[in-house]
């Protein structure tokens, strides 16, 4: 595997090097939104991979953002101090979902109703206290009239890409060092039978609680990340159903079960709106949607590996065949 | 080693096992027959912890194990097989049992895992092989793994469930000869879940039978196949043929 890891190397530095050869806004600005976007899928998937399908993520990553904006501006609190907090609440909240699912063996569709309810009840309470979180309208962070660093605000693209980069390339490891575990193992067996996975010794609820609050973990950071970048944040770009639907969808179509599956997903995801955006304009509000769903459709059917997942078998087979 | 007081599992409104009691002696093979129904499986399934018993008490080595859940039975040293196989297909034949190994003992490495899981799938004779996948694996082959993931999680007592189903006879002999073997050199206590009489009466030390979720017999083989309410529920000719194999081996 060493092939692997010089290849690894060489694509570190290619992107490290980018923000200092090409200084374009509109291109860095696209890179940030794809690695920041990238990585709060990889969350998804952390857990999705195993056949834990949550509708629900759109709340956490709504936490891990509205928490960190609202301690800022309410209590004067850094991002620093104040996305740990939301990654507590949005752990915490991850338990107290999570727990009674397992502990009563609600899996598969049921699993997945459950989460979207916690979405759809995120959302809600976001936009009912309006009079904090500025509802439906959005809601902004103060400007930090001290230290940048300090108040974790920075106007140069550049450092946001080089950030967004650091988080997104520590989730793919995550990734990594969970893929090698036994945990990954134990996961496995327990999306295939519990109950066998149970006589082999395996703590079922133990195994399946960890997986989720590690992944609700990353996508809170995920929403704290944009909010500090973008700097506004409404409640249907960081919360809710649909942004849990295009995190089901995007890993889908990048290929959940392979580490880079869910960044192609994200790749595919946001140039495909941004052409929609620059081509039809207000026209084409809601068509990347559409498509969505009915991509997502195709892709269960007849691609369910992913475009990466299956174009690595593809390459895979060839290789053994020789 | 395992005395079970007054065990009792209802489903609504059907009593499926009755107010059971038995106990295990370290060591020996208990054999438990019964019709299709007869509450055979239910009990294995309270003994290991997928169920959660209505009344009655199980203790294992002295210790209260009705109603923890199943991992930590397995963690005290209860192994059991499913009657129907149930490999993970999507792990190889060697991290199937690695799997158990790992999480079944409470030592939790990987090398101690490897090395269980070695040891078991040299035990019941398939390949140690790490690239062998499961699919590869036919009727026998599938009923070895699962007794090789049950071995592997070190267990003291182990429930074997209908292990024969869906074998030949010679499989079946060799099933059969296998548990004994478990019995001589691991010295694991076995209970072996069976409706088929024949094979078990020629291994088992004890049996008990159950009908319709109640034990009505218990005791040495040849006493038990001469009991007129174990032919009963057999129609006799089964009981019959155990008579013989239970006279046969004296």
């Amino acid at each position: 595997m060493n092939g692997r890891r010089l290849a690894a190397a060489a694509a570190a530095v290619v992107l490290i090097a980018v923000p200092f050869v090409h200084r374009d806004p509109y291109h860095l600005h696209i890179l940030v939104l794809i690695l920041i976007w990238s990585f709060a899928y990889t969350s998804w998937s952390m857990m999705g991979r195993f056949g834990l399908t949550s509708l629900g993520h759109g709340g956490f990553m709504g936490i891990g953002a509205y928490v960190t904006a609202l301690l800022w501006n309410h209590l004067g609190i850094s991002p620093w101090i104040g996305i740990p907090a939301s990654l507590v609440c949005a752990g915490l909240l991850a338990l107290v979902v999570a727990y009674p699912c397992f502990r009563f063996r609600i899996t598969g569709h049921y699993f997945a109703l459950v989460t979207l309810a916690l979405s759809g009840i995120v959302l809600q309470i976001i936009i009912a206290s309006r009079d904090y979180t500025g509802g439906s309208l959005g809601y902004t962070p103060d400007r930090a009239t001290g230290s940048a660093l300090a108040a974790l605000q920075f106007d140069d693209k550049a450092t946001w890409y080089l950030i967004a980069l650091g988080v997104w390339a520590a989730g793919l490891l995550i990734w990594q060092v969970v893929d090698r575990s036994m945990a990954r193992q134990a996961l496995e067996a327990i999306s295939e039978d519990e109950d066998a996975a149970a006589a082999a010794g395996i703590n079922v609820t133990a195994e399946k609680l960890k997986i989720t609050v590690l992944s609700a973990l990353m996508t809170a950071l995920a929403g704290g990340i944009y909010c500090q970048y973008q700097m506004f944040i409404t409640p249907d770009t960081v919360s809710g159903i649909s942004v849990s639907l295009q995190m089901v969808f995007a890993a889908v179509v990048g290929g959940l079960y392979v580490t880079l599956g869910p960044t192609v997903g994200a790749v595919i995801t946001i140039l495909m709106a941004e052409a929609l955006r620059i081509g039809f304009g207000t026209k084409g509000v809601g068509w990347d949607n559409l498509i969505y769903g009915v991509l997502l459709v195709v892709f269960i059917i007849f691609l369910p590996k992913g475009i990466l997942g299956s174009a690595l078998e593809r390459v895979r087979a060839r290789l053994s065949a020789r | 080693m395992l005395v079970v007081e007054g065990l009792v599992k209802r489903f609504g409104g059907f009593t499926a096992v009755n107010n059971v009691s038995f106990r295990v002696e370290p060591g020996e093979i208990l054999g438990l027959i019964g019709p299709n129904g007869s509450g055979k499986s239910t009990i294995f399934n309270l003994l290991s912890g997928t169920l959660l018993p209505t009344a009655g008490s199980i203790k294992f080595d002295g210790r209260e194990i009705a109603g923890l859940p199943p991992h930590r039975i397995i963690n005290a040293g209860v192994g059991r097989t499913f009657q129907i196989p149930r490999p993970f297909r999507r792990l190889s034949l060697f991290e199937n049992v690695a799997l158990a190994g790992y999480f079944g003992q409470n030592r939790h490495s990987v090398a101690k895992a490897n090395e269980a899981a070695e040891r078991a799938l040299g035990l019941v004779g398939l390949p140690a092989d790490r690239a062998a996948k499961v699919d590869g694996l036919g009727a026998a082959g599938l009923k070895k793994l699962e007794l090789a993931k049950a071995l592997a999680t070190g267990p003291k007592l182990l429930l074997a469930d209908e292990s024969l189903g869906g074998l030949d006879e010679k499989e079946m002999d060799q099933a059969a000869d296998m548990l004994r073997r478990i019995r001589d050199e691991l010295g694991i206590t076995i209970i072996w879940v069976e409706h088929i009489m024949g094979v078990l009466m020629r291994v088992v030390d004890r049996v008990m039978v159950l009908d319709h979720g109640e034990k009505i017999s218990e005791g040495l083989p040849a006493a038990v196949a001469a009991d007129p309410r174990v032919i009963e529920v057999y129609l006799g000719s089964d009981a019959q043929a155990a008579q013989a194999v239970a006279a046969g081996r004296g």
